[in-house]
């Protein structure tokens, strides 16, 4: 059996606001296992990127967070706060989507990859500087020893993707969260960037948290996944069986909002409507207002996430019906 | 409950536009009826109640006429209101206008307007002020004339500074696409948006022209005595300040809140005005 | 013969950078970015091209120079066989009624300080298209066709989600009864299912409205299944244009190639984990010679480094700019 590495359960995040609580993270539950990777996908405000940051409490003063994060048998949320900037670029590493907000504009790149190596590892340093150009060798960064000099300006969108990659693998972590790292690049600059992350899995057997809201790049890259809907996981299993058998409306509306090969100049399975917004998230399951398999129950009662066997769990009170419409992916 | 939530804000006026629309409109209400408020003729002298420290019968004091105080402060509300208003309404005007034509055509006209603003903003402007007003003679309608032919480059620039912003929005090209000409464009939908920043610095000119209309009627260049005004008002009292000093006092308490009449008024539209996104 | 309704005829466009004094009196060149290269392409009566390409291919610009949004440098813009690339005044603003742009950003596209009542009476009143009392009769039919409520009409910008506002932005357009729409990356700001909400009114609105339309977009997935034809651009140039369906089956062009391999495709089982394309984007100030995806690509010979390929046929309305007759389209890696 694999083992977890990282085991979150019933983790809630609240903001306050002039209306009240807004709970952008409602008792969401998740493993992750040894050098998988796991795929958070939903659409903006599905609470993706909020469970993500959570998982390391990177998040503004005032968000309440609730619930367990148990890594190498303690709980994140509970740990110091030296402890858990100990965890924090250290076993566990994050990217980001804009790698240029992300990185530190006014220092070198060397400066950010050997500031990390310092808070993170015993080399001295000649051990750091030779560990910076080995770290830009390997995320494909070429002319390493040059660059190393360079501003964040200086490079590509790409290139400062591979940056950021490398400042987080300066620590070797063994668990990497990329929170929507390829959204902002280009198709064949997304698909190097991708390649990379997973060569890296492979190679240092690191456990990888994909948040997403790119279906393609799920299919392309994870090995489980779950679906997130206004706060809360709606669906989860693995890639392969996700696709081909979606057990709930959400993730079957999802995947067949996709263009496909085959299907040119035709209708979209879409979905009307559009996601709620924290404030104004409807009573019973969530996504009933834009559901076409929503009854009376839908409205009233808010379907619980139930296992169907190992690995898979939904949270739809017409599973069997959605089944039975079967997947829009050929 | 939540569409209430949501409502709320929009509804609600903010506060310092209430506060501050409450001073101006009592500022106005005077400078149109000062009759009705004063109990007396502000230029009628007595000359038996000389530099009187205020009491029932002239709650403010009298002056070294023996005017009283308070009469005085109330009709130069005339005054100084018009100078709030009319040493910046053409200001703004025109260079609101001018800073939008300028915003949207860009290039050289732009490249050479700029010259033209750092020229003038070169020279200190209550030095430049008191030059044209020497030269046109002393007196409110050469001093309105004086503080417009500065003014209008401040409101320009920054009407144009926030005119080339919105011209890079989706919208002016929009405005293109659908075959709209520039006037169109330029007026119905830039400058909406754009005028905002020029309406917000309009209100706290219009204090500083108070304070400049003082500094000049103090100055001897601006209205002249024996007219109610209140920087005439501070300068007659300043000789007497140690032993009336009443007479400089409250009209400079008048200055002040009218001063802070307009900044308010200013933040209070600044937000009403923002663009909701 | 179908009708070519618009058509670019080898138009270029530089985008100059500030010409400092000191680089004047040096005697040094303006600094350019180069936008388009000579792009040229024909668009038929009804039909809806795609034009697609990575961010810097010159795709936005194009759009908006067919719109005449921005001056060409060169080249010619052709509307019904007449040159309207210098159009003026009253005659332009006839040719933009008659060709419309819809934009990327629903948040900046639209005024406001407008309310969607205000957006289209402006339209409609500026062109003239119904009388005054037939107008808010008009706007009522506008918001049904893009499927907005009646009362959408009186209310502001803000308070419409993304999708609604591109579909307010979609009723302007259509407000003053074009022929040609260009949609220059219509949904790409919108949550994947609120694309496929629009993505499907604007093919329902093209077949019932009998439109033109030139949709351009980074996601080949979504070009793909919206054209009938696709024009694919690198670095401000065409490099394969031909009908949707024969491009995506055999790419002619090692860059189309390397696009539909880098797309992650929605289906798990099709997996690969070989990188389509190598290196980056050259940038358009300083452009290579030769074949501009020569740099980048795992065919180039020592040709392609000197001989700039021009369009040439590779099938009936297909056409592709490679020296190349045939390549393997598995190869995509230097095998160093």
């Amino acid at each position: 059996m694999t083992d977890t590495v990282l085991s979150v359960r019933n983790l809630t995040t609240s903001f306050r606001s002039a209306a009240g609580p807004l709970t952008a993270v409602n008792d969401v539950s998740f493993d992750v296992r040894q050098g998988e990777v796991m795929g958070l996908v939903g659409e903006s405000g599905s609470g993706k990127s909020v469970t993500l940051r959570s998982i390391m409490r990177l998040l503004p003063r005032g968000a309440q967070i609730g619930g367990t994060v148990t890594w190498a048998g303690q709980d994140l949320l509970k740990l110091s706060d030296a402890g858990i900037r100990a965890v924090r670029g250290g076993q566990i590493s994050m990217i980001f989507q804009e790698p240029m907000t992300a990185l530190n504009p006014v220092l070198p790149i060397r400066i950010q990859i050997t500031e990390n190596l310092r808070a993170h590892t015993d080399l001295d340093a000649n051990g750091r500087a030779a560990r910076a150009r080995e770290l830009l060798d390997i995320v494909g960064i070429p002319d390493a020893a040059r660059r190393l000099d360079e501003f964040p300006h200086q490079f590509s969108g790409g290139m400062r993707q591979r940056a950021m990659i490398a400042i987080a693998l300066a620590s070797n972590p063994r668990l990497l969260l990329a929170d929507e790292p390829t959204t902002a690049l280009d198709v064949t600059i997304q698909d190097q960037i991708l390649n990379l992350i997973l060569d890296l899995r492979d190679e240092f057997g690191m456990s990888v948290v994909f948040v997403t809201h790119d279906l393609g790049v799920v299919a392309a890259t994870c090995d489980r996944m779950a679906v997130m809907y206004a706060g809360r996981i709606v669906e989860t299993g693995t890639v392969a069986d996700v696709f081909a058998r979606p057990n709930h409306a959400y993730t079957r509306g999802l995947l067949g909002s996709v263009p496909q090969a085959g299907a040119e100049r035709s209708m979209l399975l879409s979905i009307e409507g559009t996601p709620p917004g924290l404030a104004a998230i409807p009573p019973g399951c969530a996504f009933n207002p834009r559901c076409t398999f929503a009854g009376d129950t839908c409205r009233t009662t808010r379907p619980e996430l139930t296992s169907l066997g190992p690995d898979r769990s939904v949270a739809c009170h017409h599973n069997d019906a959605v089944v039975q419409a079967g997947s829009p992916v050929a | 409950m939540s569409v209430l939530v949501r409502l709320r804000p929009a509804t609600r006026l903010p506060r310092p536009l209430i506060a501050g629309g409450a001073i101006i409109g009592a500022c106005l209400i005077l400078a149109i009826f000062p009759q009705l408020f004063a109990p007396y003729d502000p230029l009628k002298m007595d000359y038996v109640a000389l530099n009187q420290a205020p009491s029932w019968a002239h709650p403010f004091g009298t002056d070294n006429f023996g005017r009283d105080v308070l009469s005085r402060i109330i009709f130069a509300y005339r005054i100084d209101m018009q100078i709030a208003i009319f040493a910046t309404v053409f200001a703004f005007t025109f260079g609101t206008l001018l800073g939008a034509l300028v915003g949207y055509a860009g290039g050289r006209i732009e490249a050479l307007f700029g010259r033209v603003v750092d020229a003038i903003i070169t020279f200190p402007f209550l030095v430049l002020v008191i030059a044209i007003v020497s030269v046109l003679g002393p007196g409110l309608v050469n001093m309105y004339i004086a503080v417009s032919v500065v003014g209008w480059v401040f409101y320009a620039r920054i009407t144009a500074a926030e005119i080339k912003v919105q011209k890079r929005l989706d919208y002016a090209d929009a405005g293109r696409a659908m075959g709209y000409t520039h006037f169109r464009i330029i007026f119905r939908h830039l400058l909406p948006n754009a005028i905002t920043p020029a309406v917000v610095y309009w209100m706290t000119d219009m204090a500083l022209a108070i304070l400049l209309g003082s500094s000049l009627g103090y100055l001897g260049l601006g209205a002249q005595p024996p007219a109610a005004e209140w920087g005439v008002q501070i300068a007659d009292g300043k000789n007497f300040m140690t032993t009336a000093w009443w007479s400089s006092v409250f009209p400079g308490f008048a200055i002040v809140t009218t001063g802070l009449g307009f900044s308010l008024l200013g933040d209070g539209l600044a937000e009403v005005l923002r663009t909701r996104k | 013969m179908t009708d070519i309704i618009l058509s670019a005829q080898n138009v270029s466009k530089e985008f100059l950078f500030p010409h400092s004094i000191l680089a004047r009196i040096r005697g040094e060149p303006p600094r350019a970015v180069h936008a388009l290269n000579g792009v040229s392409l024909d668009i038929a009566k009804g039909e809806t091209l795609g034009i697609v390409g990575e961010s810097g291919c010159g795709k936005s610009t194009l759009a908006r120079c067919l719109v005449r949004l921005h001056e060409t440098d060169g080249g010619r813009i052709m509307f019904e066989g007449a040159d309207v690339s210098h159009l003026q005044g009253p005659a332009r603003r006839t040719f933009n009624r008659r060709v419309q742009m819809i934009f990327q950003d629903p948040y900046s596209s639209l005024n406001p300080r407008m309310t969607v009542r205000q957006i289209l009476s402006e339209a409609l009143r500026v062109h003239r298209m119904r009388p005054a009392a037939q107008i808010d009769a008009r706007i009522a039919e506008l918001l049904d066709l893009v499927r907005l409520s009646p009362d959408a009409a009186n209310r502001y910008p803000h308070e419409f989600s993304g999708g609604q506002r591109q579909r307010i932005g979609i009723a302007r357009a259509l407000s003053v009864e074009p022929e040609v729409l260009v949609a220059d990356e219509l949904v790409s700001a919108l949550d994947v299912s609120v694309q496929a909400q629009v993505v499907n009114l604007l093919l329902e609105l093209q077949d019932r409205l009998h439109l033109t339309v030139v949709f351009v977009a980074h996601d080949l997935r979504l070009v793909r299944h919206i054209s009938h034809r696709v024009a694919v651009m690198y670095l401000g140039t065409v490099v394969e244009n031909g009908p949707t369906a024969e491009i995506f089956a055999h790419p002619n062009h090692p860059y189309t190639n390397a696009l539909l391999r880098a797309a992650p495709e929605v289906n798990p089982t099709r997996r690969t984990r070989t990188v389509a394309a190598r290196g980056e984007l050259p940038s358009p100030i300083n452009l290579p010679s030769g074949c501009l995806f020569h740099t980048r690509c795992p065919h180039a010979m020592d040709r392609c480094r000197t001989e700039v390929p021009v369009l040439r046929a590779f099938g009936k309305n297909h056409v592709a700019a490679c020296h190349l007759d045939t390549f393997d389209p598995t190869v995509t890696k230097d095998t160093k």
